[in-house]
């Protein structure tokens, strides 16, 4: 669970400056994320944390690029998200981000192996190699055994194990997950977080997780924590400075 | 990506269902409305295909074929004479009432043939021979009226029997098969002569003069030279089929009264799919929503939900017709009711499942165009 790269000089993944959203207009016009700065390195695994409707899932989607914003510049690995058009965003997600849901998000009526090849079939991947591809990484997350199981035959954990599959089968450099634990057991949860922690550490990658969660705030490289649509304060993991596996942040 | 909208489509097994019947019973509904329609319509013109002439003479104010003026007997020599007419026969066409064996009667639809030429003769005979109307008293009759004329006898009627025909005896010398009239009425032929002696005395008795162009010229222009010189009515045998098939349009409540229905098929049909498959794009919300968040663009999904619509629409489609089909089969075996399928009826259905899908697929693609990726993430 070593990470080199963040005694080296980390370049940056995700570089949001002065981005402001609000949603609705006049009375009812609320101020989501208010001239938010935030950064995320290549190589590391970043948490945000905060109570609920500081803002976190808004800064998360127009990091994706799934939601416009009003003010401010995004750039995702060199690419200016503010500059791109719609369908250029599209494209640029298509191929830069996995996703990862709270509730996982599969489609019940595609067996595990189909729904983990979906984001190679939207990228135009002929449907055999794609399943394929899909039924290597599946064995990688451990689920070499239930390709062909349908979602409601799995337990949570390994939805959300085909889920983490589905986001990591076309190679996407940036991550993005949205409470992924915070629907499983304990156990389960390290167990996906450890699987999270392994995709963070190649140096190309960047893993940036919203959680509520504190069980599996020990697996973060960092943690922004914001409030009422700001950043407040980011925290360094000083045991994962120093490559330890075992150490323990305490909550924000 | 489109074995995956075929499997979310197919794997919500109620909408699915939901989705077919809806579009199957629209197909149904306007394809049999529509054939029954048009059995109605053909059996209008029954004349035209049972007595066949390329030229039919009628007086000036008739506008159909089954509403008879009658013209003077001089009119058939007034046609022979005018340049460009080949031949020119009289023919008898009338409603008359034939005697049943137990004491009952059924109307027939007499046609008097010119025993001469024997122009307008039926074109299918199963028994017997046509040069036999020539001796007294002779008749063909067809297979409807073996069937209608032979209620209380021991055996179905067959050459050598006799019946009444208005108090007068007509002998059977053959059987033929034709199309059904408009009025239910069986056809029975014989010539023009013996016609005249089963029907009531008239004045004027000769329905129509039929008549044939003669050789290098059509039978429109022979229509118009008949009408400029003899001041009758003339008409090719597509104008009076045509002219026949609009009267009814115009004058009966036969169009509106099937239209209806078929336009309640086609509104059914559209509520049903378009209600059913905006509610499965609605259900599909979030799947749909993540999939945009994957990098699936707008077109397509657009195309996902297209695919999805035209596979129910297609099945629907081929349930419809063939059900209509098979109910159009019963009928015409039956006899009853009329039914008619001209190939641009299924491809006329077709087109409509077609705008119906279509329609159903646009308020989804209206629905996911509007869809904000981003809520994929929200609760």
């Amino acid at each position: 669970m070593d990470n080199p790269n963040l005694n080296l000089t980390p370049q940056l993944a995700v570089d949001v400056r002065n981005v402001t959203k609000t949603f609705g207009i006049g009375e009812t016009k609320t101020v989501a994320l208010k001239s938010v700065n935030f950064e995320a390195r290549q190589g590391e695994l970043l948490m945000v944390v905060g109570p609920s409707g500081c803002g976190k899932t808004t800064l998360l989607s127009v990091v994706a690029g799934t939601l416009n914003f009003e003010e401010g510049e995004i750039d995702v690995f060199g690419s200016s998200l503010h500059r791109l058009k719609p369908a250029q965003i599209t494209e640029f997600r298509k191929r830069n981000i996995g996703f990862i849901f709270q509730q996982f998000n599969l489609i019940p009526t595609l067996n595990a192996v189909e729904n983990v090849s979906v984001p190679l079939l939207i990228g135009g991947m002929a449907r055999r190699a794609a399943e394929e591809k899909a039924a290597a990484i599946m064995k990688k997350v451990g689920l070499g055994e239930k390709i062909k199981a349908r979602p409601y035959d799995l337990s949570g954990g390994q939805q959300q194990r085909v889920a983490i599959a589905r986001a990591l089968v076309h190679e996407p450099r940036l991550i993005i997950c949205d409470e992924p634990t915070s629907a499983l057991d304990s156990e389960t949860g390290h167990c996906i977080m450890e699987l999270l922690y392994e995709v963070a550490r190649s140096p190309q990658c960047c893993v940036i997780i919203v959680t509520h969660d504190n069980r599996v705030f020990q697996y973060a490289d960092r943690m922004t924590e914001m409030e009422d649509g700001r950043v407040r304060r980011v925290h360094e993991n000083p045991a994962r400075k120093n490559g330890s596996a075992a150490s323990l942040l305490v909550p924000v | 990506m489109y074995h995956v909208a075929l499997r979310m489509l197919l794997g919500d097994r109620p909408k699915y269902i939901m989705l077919v019947s809806g579009l199957t019973f629209a197909a149904l509904l306007m394809s049999q409305q529509c054939g029954v329609f048009f059995g109605l319509l053909s059996w209008t013109t029954s004349h035209m295909r049972n007595m066949r002439a390329s030229i039919w003479v009628v007086d000036p104010k008739v506008e159909q074929i089954n509403e008879v003026k009658p013209l003077r007997d001089t009119d058939v020599n007034r046609v022979r004479s005018v340049v460009g007419v080949a031949y020119a026969a009289p023919m008898y066409a009338g409603l008359m009432q034939a005697r049943m064996a137990d004491g009952g009667f059924k109307q027939v639809q007499i046609v008097g043939l010119d025993a001469a030429t024997m122009v307008g003769r039926p074109g299918n005979i199963l028994a017997g021979r046509l040069e036999d109307l020539r001796l007294p008293s002779s008749v063909m009759i067809d297979t409807d009226a073996v069937v209608k004329l032979s209620i209380g006898r021991s055996h179905p009627l067959k050459i050598g029997d006799v019946f009444e025909i208005n108090d007068r005896e007509a002998r059977i010398i053959g059987i033929c098969k034709g199309a059904k009239s408009w009025t239910g009425a069986p056809y029975i032929f014989t010539t023009y002569e013996q016609a005249l002696r089963f029907a009531p005395p008239q004045r004027k008795m000769l329905s129509f003069v039929v008549a044939e162009p003669a050789q290098g010229l059509t039978a429109a222009q022979v229509a118009r030279k008949i009408e400029k010189e003899t001041g009758l009515k003339a008409f090719t045998e597509e104008e009076f089929f045509w002219s026949t098939i609009w009267w009814y349009f115009k004058n009966t409540g036969i169009p509106t009264s099937f239209g209806t229905t078929i336009l309640l098929g086609l509104l059914v049909g559209i509520a049903v799919s378009g209600q059913t498959f905006y509610s499965f794009v609605l259900e599909n919300t979030r799947h749909l929503a993540a999939l945009k968040a994957m990098g699936a663009s707008n077109g397509l999904l657009a195309r996902m939900l297209l695919l999805q619509a035209l596979t129910v629409g297609l099945i629907g489609y081929g349930l419809g017709i063939g059900l209509a089909s098979l109910l159009g089969f019963i009928f015409l075996n039956k006899g009853q009711p009329p039914f008619f399928m001209p190939y641009q009826l299924p491809l006329a259905t077709f087109g409509l499942i077609f705008l119906i899908c279509i329609f159903a697929a646009l308020l989804g693609i209206r629905r996911v165009a509007k869809l904000e990726a981003a809520i994929v993430f929200r609760g």
